[in-house]
């Protein structure tokens, strides 16, 4: 008893760092959006002054008068997880499986747009798109582009934006697992008669699961609280919840809105996470 | 600014290799944008000392000299004088600043700063909660060189605790090839060659102050319905696709890049783009009037007497009118300062008879300030006018 008594002490030790961090800046900041949520402004205050009413309302007012700038998020973030999927499965497989000497000089090409800050490269997408880019004047050359249309503020612009911008994210994880699939598994899969699209679609692609279930998270959840695309490259009419929630935290300097909105955008992205691990996750990892 | 006139006294200016705000700019793409992820924008951090001063003021906003990496009316100040002069480029967005001070404020702790530049609006709430200290008007013998159309803001009538550091006109910036007759009305700027390639500016007494003037109100006295119904106005161009956005600054890079053609924007900002594309563009008053705000020095309740001291002397160094002339060579906004004409005649006389910098009686005959708003307007007012941009 006497030498077993500090191994049960050791892990608790090894984890306090760790959960000293997490009370600090996590759980200490929960509570305090928390209390500010459901805050109600005192009367005949000044701007910025609150009072504690555990006015619950404010997530039902909050939500309601925010709906389209939810919907918004969750479609736009959807979209770009879906597009940078289709970029970066080819790319990653391309990296892991075929590009033989030149793999880690393309894999710092990946990792390279972080080298620069993400506001540096949303606003070269401003540059890019825009009426004087090279893009624009092109398209409008080959007809494709009416002379009024643009494509900066509008919503192509910041998917496209949040497409790039989180586009690592998808592409390391799943070139990791890529990676890792045993080039004997899909010669076993040809030695049994599979032909290259259905090794394909039974054996990499659910040995990829992993990565892909990783990449979609980590793309889709900054996606779906992203400002930075729609307040650069967007328009009044492609603002997504980050957007509001900035806007009334600085601007409107009413932060029980914020807090609520928060809160619900937190609560909202937990559940459709869970939802979708659920599904793709577990079953077809374990 | 006048009617067709190419700003060539501005581009000479230019010519003559002067570094100036402008050129900063030029090189700094997406400033305004910059400022959105800069919360946490360190500074103003260091002790105070009897000998010292530390001001807070926005970005290129102060005359800088490249080659020695100084301000040189900041470094002749404290040559003079002996007071340690520290000058820290963080005041980046009004709401921001508060948000970052407002505590240790409440609790009279020093802010690390001494001095410190707010917008009209804001120096109304910082006065009304008791933030800032009244001038010993005996440091500040140059008090009465502030303009005369400066000398009583609602929120300080007699500035006895605020001096106003640069001046900024709200009008219709535009695209000349887009807009050769120029623009001077609302229907001008909503004329269909700029439809979808308007942009607004951010700052709500800016916008709304500009198109209730065009609407025939007057601003310094506006009620909550016209407000209302002015906003209602600027939501309907937004989803009817005449407005593409509400931005800061970042206004004048979609009128380099072609995106916007035509806009409500801010003097300094225009003096710049027409200065570095000769005739491209052009800025004007609107006929019904435009909008003057300004950022006001101050000197917050937690400065120490010392600091205050050594503020005040700051100020009235800086409402000398050589000095001011010189920071105003640098800055492009209005001048603030009776006399700094005279003396621009003697260093750049260019633009001594730069309507962006010395706006003529006639000019500022047309200019208004927004009156201020009660607590509940501030945030009601705010509320609307970020909903109508999609907030």
């Amino acid at each position: 008893m006497r030498t077993a008594l500090p191994k049960v002490r050791v892990p608790y030790l090894l984890l306090f760092p760790g959960f000293a961090f997490l009370f600090t800046f996590f759980i200490l900041p929960i509570v305090n959006l928390a209390q500010t949520s459901t805050q109600t402004p005192i009367s005949g205050g000044d701007t910025g002054q609150y009072e504690q009413t555990f006015a619950f309302g404010n997530y039902i007012d909050a939500f309601l008068e925010n709906r389209e700038q939810f919907a918004r998020s969750f479609v736009y973030a959807t979209l770009a997880t879906i597009f940078a999927l289709a970029i970066a499965y080819p790319l990653a497989y391309a990296i892991a499986f075929k590009s033989g000497k030149f793999k880690n000089i393309l894999l710092v090409l990946v990792v390279a747009p972080f080298f620069t800050s993400f506001l540096l490269r949303t606003i070269a997408w401003k540059q890019i798109l825009g009426e004087e880019g090279f893009l624009v004047p092109t398209l409008r050359n080959l007809h494709l582009l009416g002379p009024q249309t643009t494509i900066t503020s509008t919503s192509v612009a910041v998917v496209a934006g949040m497409t790039y911008n989180f586009l690592p994210f998808m592409t390391l994880p799943l070139y990791a697992s890529l990676e890792r699939i045993d080039p004997r598994t899909i010669e076993a899969s040809g030695d049994l008669y599979a032909n290259g699209i259905t090794t394909f679609r039974r054996v990499t692609v659910p040995l990829s699961m992993p990565g892909v279930v990783a990449g979609t998270l980590l793309t889709f959840i900054p996606a779906a609280g992203d400002y930075v695309n729609a307040a650069i490259l967007g328009s009044p009419n492609t603002k997504m919840i980050g957007n509001v929630i900035e806007s009334r935290y600085f601007k409107i300097v009413d932060y029980p809105t914020a807090a609520a909105l928060s809160f619900t955008l937190m609560a909202a992205i937990l559940i459709l996470v869970t939802l979708y691990i659920r599904k793709a996750g577990t079953e077809e990892l374990v | 600014m006048a009617k067709e006139r190419s700003l060539s006294p501005e581009a000479r200016s230019i010519l003559s290799a002067r570094l100036s705000r402008r050129s900063v700019l030029a090189g700094a793409g997406g400033l305004g944008a910059v400022g959105l992820l800069s919360a946490c924008g360190g500074g103003g951090d260091s002790g105070s000392s009897d000998n010292s001063v530390r001001w807070g003021n926005w970005p290129l906003y102060l005359d800088f000299d490249e080659e020695s990496k100084t301000y040189p009316t900041l470094v002749k100040f404290a040559d003079q004088t002996g007071i340690d002069a520290q000058y820290f480029e963080d005041y980046n967005d009004n709401d921001e600043f508060f948000g970052k001070v407002q505590a240790q404020l409440k609790l009279g702790e020093d802010i690390g700063y001494d001095v410190v530049t707010p917008t009209d609006w804001m120096a109304a709430r910082w006065m009304r909660l008791g933030y800032t200290q009244k001038f010993d008007l005996a440091n500040i013998p140059n008090h009465g060189n502030i303009l005369d159309s400066l000398k009583s803001p609602s929120y300080d009538p007699n500035r006895e605790s605020s001096l106003t550091w640069q001046g900024i006109m709200a009008g219709f910036g535009w695209n000349t090839e887009k807009n050769p007759k120029g623009i001077r009305t609302l229907d001008d700027l909503f004329a269909p060659q700029n439809k979808g390639k308007i942009v607004v500016l951010t700052e709500m007494r800016d916008t709304i102050g500009v198109i209730l003037l065009a609407q025939g109100v007057d601003i310094t006295k506006v009620t909550e319905d016209q407000f209302m119904n002015a906003v209602d106005f600027m939501a309907q161009k937004i989803s009817d696709g005449w407005i593409r956005g509400v931005k800061g600054n970042e206004y004048a890079e979609d009128l380099t890049s072609g995106d916007a053609t035509a806009v409500i924007g801010w003097s300094g900002d225009m003096f710049i783009l027409a200065s570095e594309n000769e005739g491209k563009f052009d800025f004007a008053i609107p006929e019904s009037g435009g909008t003057i705000s300004g950022d006001n020095l101050m000197i917050p309740s937690t400065a120490s007497a010392a600091g205050k001291a050594n503020g005040e002397k700051m100020i009235n160094y800086y409402y000398d009118p050589v000095v001011a002339a010189e920071v105003a060579a640098y800055v492009n906004y209005v001048c603030p300062v009776k006399g700094a004409q005279a003396e621009m005649e003697k260093i750049a006389p260019e633009l001594a008879t730069s309507e962006y910098i010395f706006p003529t009686e006639k000019t500022s005959s047309r200019l208004n300030v927004f009156r201020s708003l009660t607590p509940d307007e501030e945030t009601t007012w705010a509320e609307a006018f970020q909903k109508a941009q999609g907030n």
